[in-house]
């Protein structure tokens, strides 16, 4: 894994005497989609925003390719695009002015062909001359996107992309998303909807209370942390689980006709087809069975539970 | 050095200050042109010449440092206090550029339009009384030195409030009230001694002195004190954008 963004040590202690981040570490790796899960007050936003140099850190570093975000302040934060979670925008100005606005912020020349193009891209061409606040709620989403990506950055945060945008629009948020990652760019992007991380995610960190839970590959993470069962059906009710099955944990239903079987899919001596066998063998007759995988949702539950 | 980054700050509140054209430029003039109808006209009418030199064209060089003032503070604290406000503050401190790049471009774009308002001032004052400036590089350099100045404190102001209140608080209670007893109206000879040692500590006596002392070789402090003041003025604000930047102070916390 080539590292873009390595994070230290990172600790933040706001004046209130609230602990946001608690000794973080993590590196992100160059051209990934990383994910941060967490609920609200997660310290989520507060990680974002030291890195972009929005928020001083009390403790810890920040390099982004090879620049400490501090003292090396320029070439970090020239590398970086974000997309804020908030919809702020100035009211008065139009939609073409506050793209070569954040254009000029980033020290790049102004490319008139270049922002035509991103705003085609973001289907917001025919809107290059309204008022930013004449614009709809996901109007301004996709402005703020094409701010963030004015100057060409190669690692964007996308904090919250799609809080309080309709289904289609966070559907081509996902797939700009996925073309930024086909073109080379970063993103980090933090969300509350797990199907978010789910669907469009390469790796996946959980944050809580200010620290970092796990940080893992999605597919890993779920197959690791992830719980696998299977639910079998029986012909006819049962008093109670025969002794000659006890070794497999099994759980009888209410209704005395369905036993739960909770697996390692990786340990083959516990499988479901040793177990089959040996239901079998109990005597039992099968009418159906079904088997179902954990979420990412069920593990970041569980996770955060877990250390509540 | 980030100069894209600088003009597209410095064109952004120019910019503002043309969408706002009447509230920007013509605003100040209409209230100079009253107090040359109130105190040049009514009121000078009745009053003798000050050091030899009319009521009306006496006032003339404090007119234009209250204007000055007020416009130079309320423009830079305004520009800054307003991305604070709407969040998009987020952008500036995002972006490769430094607390002296931004410094520049908003103090710049305030001190410039302060400038053209002293100009136009000093313009329409030419309507209402014979104007002669005896130096005037001197005139210029205060004229100059004072926009970005109070355009550095009003950005300091904008740094530092949190809300509209407190963007108001002191341009009100200190800055009028400083101008309006730093001598726009008299000299200081014309108050009891008491008051004019009192009246030495207000720094903007200093401003209004050196400034008037360009236009008529009159002045209550030596030109040079004067000038010494507004320097001195100039990099305590200077120090205290730095510091404000470095520690984060109101911005990053």
């Amino acid at each position: 894994m080539q590292t873009i963004v390595s994070i230290s040590n990172l600790s933040k202690t706001y004046a209130t005497g609230f602990r946001a981040l608690n000794d973080v570490s993590l590196d992100i790796a160059r051209g990934e989609i990383l994910a941060l899960l967490g609920p609200n007050g997660a310290g989520k936003t507060t990680l974002i925003s030291i890195i972009c140099g929005i928020v001083n850190a009390s403790s810890g570093t920040v390099i982004v390719d090879g620049h400490n975000n501090v003292s090396d302040y320029r070439a970090a934060r020239a590398l970086i695009g974000l997309v804020p979670q908030e919809l702020t925008l100035g009211a008065f100005d139009t939609v073409w002015n506050t793209l070569s606005f954040s254009r000029g912020l980033f020290g790049k020349k102004p490319n008139p062909a270049y922002l035509e193009q991103l705003l085609k891209d973001l289907s917001l061409w025919d809107k290059k001359d309204n008022l930013l606040m004449t614009l709809s709620g996901g109007m301004k989403r996709r402005v703020l996107i094409g701010k963030a990506l004015s100057h060409q950055p190669s690692i964007l945060f996308l904090d919250e992309p799609t809080a309080g945008v309709d289904v289609e629009l966070r559907k081509d948020m996902w797939a700009l998303v996925r073309r930024l990652r086909e073109s080379g760019v970063t993103i980090i992007l933090t969300t509350h909807y797990i199907e978010e991380a789910e669907e469009i995610a390469d790796r996946v960190g959980v944050i809580h209370k200010g620290e970092l839970l796990v940080v893992d590959d999605k597919l890993a993470l779920m197959h690791k942390l992830g719980k696998r069962q299977l639910v079998i059906e029986l012909e006819q009710a049962v008093d109670s689980i025969p002794a000659t099955l006890s070794a497999w944990s099994l759980e009888l239903s209410t209704d005395h006709m369905h036993l739960t079987y909770t697996y390692d899919p990786r340990n083959p001596e516990k499988g479901v087809a040793n177990l089959l066998s040996a239901i079998s063998d109990a005597g039992l007759l099968l009418k159906d069975v079904e088997t179902s995988q954990s979420s990412l949702e069920d593990i970041f539950i569980d996770l955060v539970h877990a250390k509540s | 050095m980030n100069i894209y980054a600088i003009r597209v700050i410095y064109k952004y509140e120019m910019l503002r200050a043309w969408k706002t054209i009447l509230q920007s430029f013509a605003s100040p003039v209409i209230s100079t042109v009253l107090y040359f109808v109130v105190f040049g006209a009514a009121i000078g009418s009745r009053i003798e010449q000050v050091e030899g030199v009319s009521y009306g064209a006496f006032i003339v060089p404090g007119l234009i440092m209250l204007a000055l003032l007020t416009h130079s503070i309320a423009n830079a604290s305004f520009g800054i206090f307003f991305p604070k406000f709407t969040g998009t503050i987020y952008e500036l401190l995002s972006a490769p550029i430094s607390f002296f790049e931004i410094m520049v471009g908003y103090v710049g774009a305030a001190a410039t339009k302060s400038f053209i308002i002293g100009l136009i001032i000093l313009g329409t004052a030419g309507f209402f009384v014979p104007l002669e400036i005896a130096h005037p590089v001197w005139m210029f350099v205060f004229l100059i030195l004072t926009c970005i100045s109070f355009s550095l404190f009003g950005f300091i102001i904008g740094l530092w409030a949190i809300d509209f209140e407190k963007l108001q608080l002191i341009p009100l209670l200190v800055i009028t009230p400083l101008v309006f007893l730093g001598g726009s109206f008299y000299t200081i000879d014309m108050l009891p001694p008491a008051w004019q040692t009192v009246t030495l500590f207000n720094p903007v006596v200093y401003l209004i002195s050196g400034f008037r002392w360009s236009f008529f070789e009159v002045s209550d402090v030596s030109v040079w004190i004067s000038l010494g003041m507004v320097l001195t003025f100039l990099l305590v604000c200077l120090v205290t954008v730095w510091w404000m930047f470095k520690s984060g102070y109101r911005l990053k916390q």
